[in-house]
């Protein structure tokens, strides 16, 4: 090989450059987000549940919204009967956000933590501050 | 390869021959395909209706009559009524009719019934003030242009519209006869901002891109309540079921006379005026 030396201190440069994000960063990974539960409706509720279990919800919430939305709108049922049989008033402002009032602690927790950006909140928005 | 005038000009007459026959061709072999399609979400039904009479087939048929004579009487509550509409579902005020979005408006005769305006009309119909609003007919138009099924037809005939799936491109405000659909050029929320004005925190706001328009309160109907603008004028917004024959606006609908607007186009308008 030419010039072996100039190509080896080349290649280790450009490696070195190439993984400077990954060892950069090591042993500083972001912590966990810790999503808030403590606005007022949820604090005077005897027994803290979500309308399904918090798996289920912290994992397909999305589908669910999406499935709900659906239901509402385009079928005109805007009741949900969950699994434990009880029936919810399906609306994100009315009935989500009654409870998880804090979307900056609760939401956005997540989703800034894992880079989504979910269209919700272009047209809804957190009934508390009905000043935009 | 070459080819003599000759035979192009027996290939040429050929193709357009074929071509000509194309469409045929493709009926044979898929009846309907080439129709746009009509009903959506509710066709059975709808077709149903139609052939047998006024809502025959449809146990709820979502109407509205406004009396014209008392509004006149009383056209102040025109301003409450549109206010009251416009903070229920955010609507926001531009202030500039290039960008407006409206679900409810005023307009003269002329405006509202331009087939059956005649020459020397009767001046106090031709001062008289309209309220105007989406027609929820029973074959919309809006319906049937739409690429993405965003608005649709209830099974009640309430035509909705579902903005998670406009895209925005105003085919229906296009189709509409009645004017009754507005795009948003902007974000309206940069309109509710700069007026200041208490939102309504039960109804969403929607985005710079959608169409949208009066949804005559499916929020309320599906929660048992009337619409927001029956509510705050009973006696002016007649609210009621057009398939029940005992129904408020049945009732009202016998005793007086109504108009609709353009029923000539075949849409078959639910909102009547009472003269």
């Amino acid at each position: 090989m030419y010039d072996a030396g100039k190509v080896i201190i080349g290649l280790v440069i450009f490696f070195c450059f190439f993984t400077f994000a990954f060892w950069y960063n090591m042993g500083k990974a972001a912590p966990a987000p810790k999503p808030k539960l403590d606005t007022p409706v949820i604090k005077k509720m005897v027994k803290k549940q979500c309308i399904e279990g918090t798996h289920f919800m912290r994992t397909t919430h999305m589908q669910l919204l999406n499935h709900l939305r659906d239901q509402a709108l385009r079928q005109g049922n805007r009741w949900y009967t969950n699994k434990r049989g009880e029936k919810v008033w399906i609306s994100l402002q009315n009935t989500c956000l009654k409870c998880h009032s804090n979307k900056k602690e609760f939401c956005d927790k997540c989703h800034n933590y894992v880079g989504v950006d979910p269209y919700c909140w272009d047209c809804h928005f957190d009934p508390n501050r009905s000043k935009l | 390869m070459s080819m003599d005038r000759r035979k192009f000009l027996k290939i040429a007459g050929l193709s357009a021959l074929v071509g000509l026959g194309g469409s045929e061709a493709f009926e044979l072999l898929q009846p309907g395909a080439l129709e746009a399609s009509e009903g959506h979400e509710v066709e059975g039904g709808a077709k149903k209706a139609h052939e047998e009479g006024p809502y025959a087939g449809d146990k709820i048929r979502w109407g509205i009559a406004i009396d014209i004579i008392k509004l006149g009487e009383n056209p102040a509550m025109a301003k409450k009524i549109i206010t009251t509409c416009h903070y229920e579902h955010n609507v926001p005020n531009w202030g500039n009719p290039k960008d407006e979005v409206k679900w409810i408006w005023e307009d003269d005769y002329e405006h509202s019934f331009p087939d059956s305006y005649n020459d020397l009309m009767a001046e106090k119909v031709e001062g008289m003030p309209f309220l105007l609003l989406c027609n929820h007919c029973d074959r919309p138009p809006c319906v049937r242009v739409c690429p993405t099924k965003a608005t649709f037809r209830r099974p009640d005939g309430v035509v909705a519209m579902d903005y998670h799936r406009c895209i925005g491109c105003r085919f229906c405000m296009a189709a509409c006869p009645y004017g009754s659909r507005s795009f948003n050029w902007l974000d309206p929320r940069i309109a509710l901002k700069r007026e200041g004005r208490k939102l309504n925190p039960r109804f969403p706001t929607r985005m710079r891109g959608v169409v949208e328009k009066c949804n005559l309160c499916v929020e309320r109907l599906d929660a048992g309540k009337l619409p927001a603008c029956v509510e705050v004028a009973p006696d002016i917004m007649i609210f009621g079921n057009l398939v029940d024959a005992d129904s408020p606006v049945r009732k009202v609908l016998r005793e007086r006379v109504s108009m609709r607007r353009k029923i000539q186009l075949g849409s078959k308008p639910s909102v009547f005026y009472l003269v």
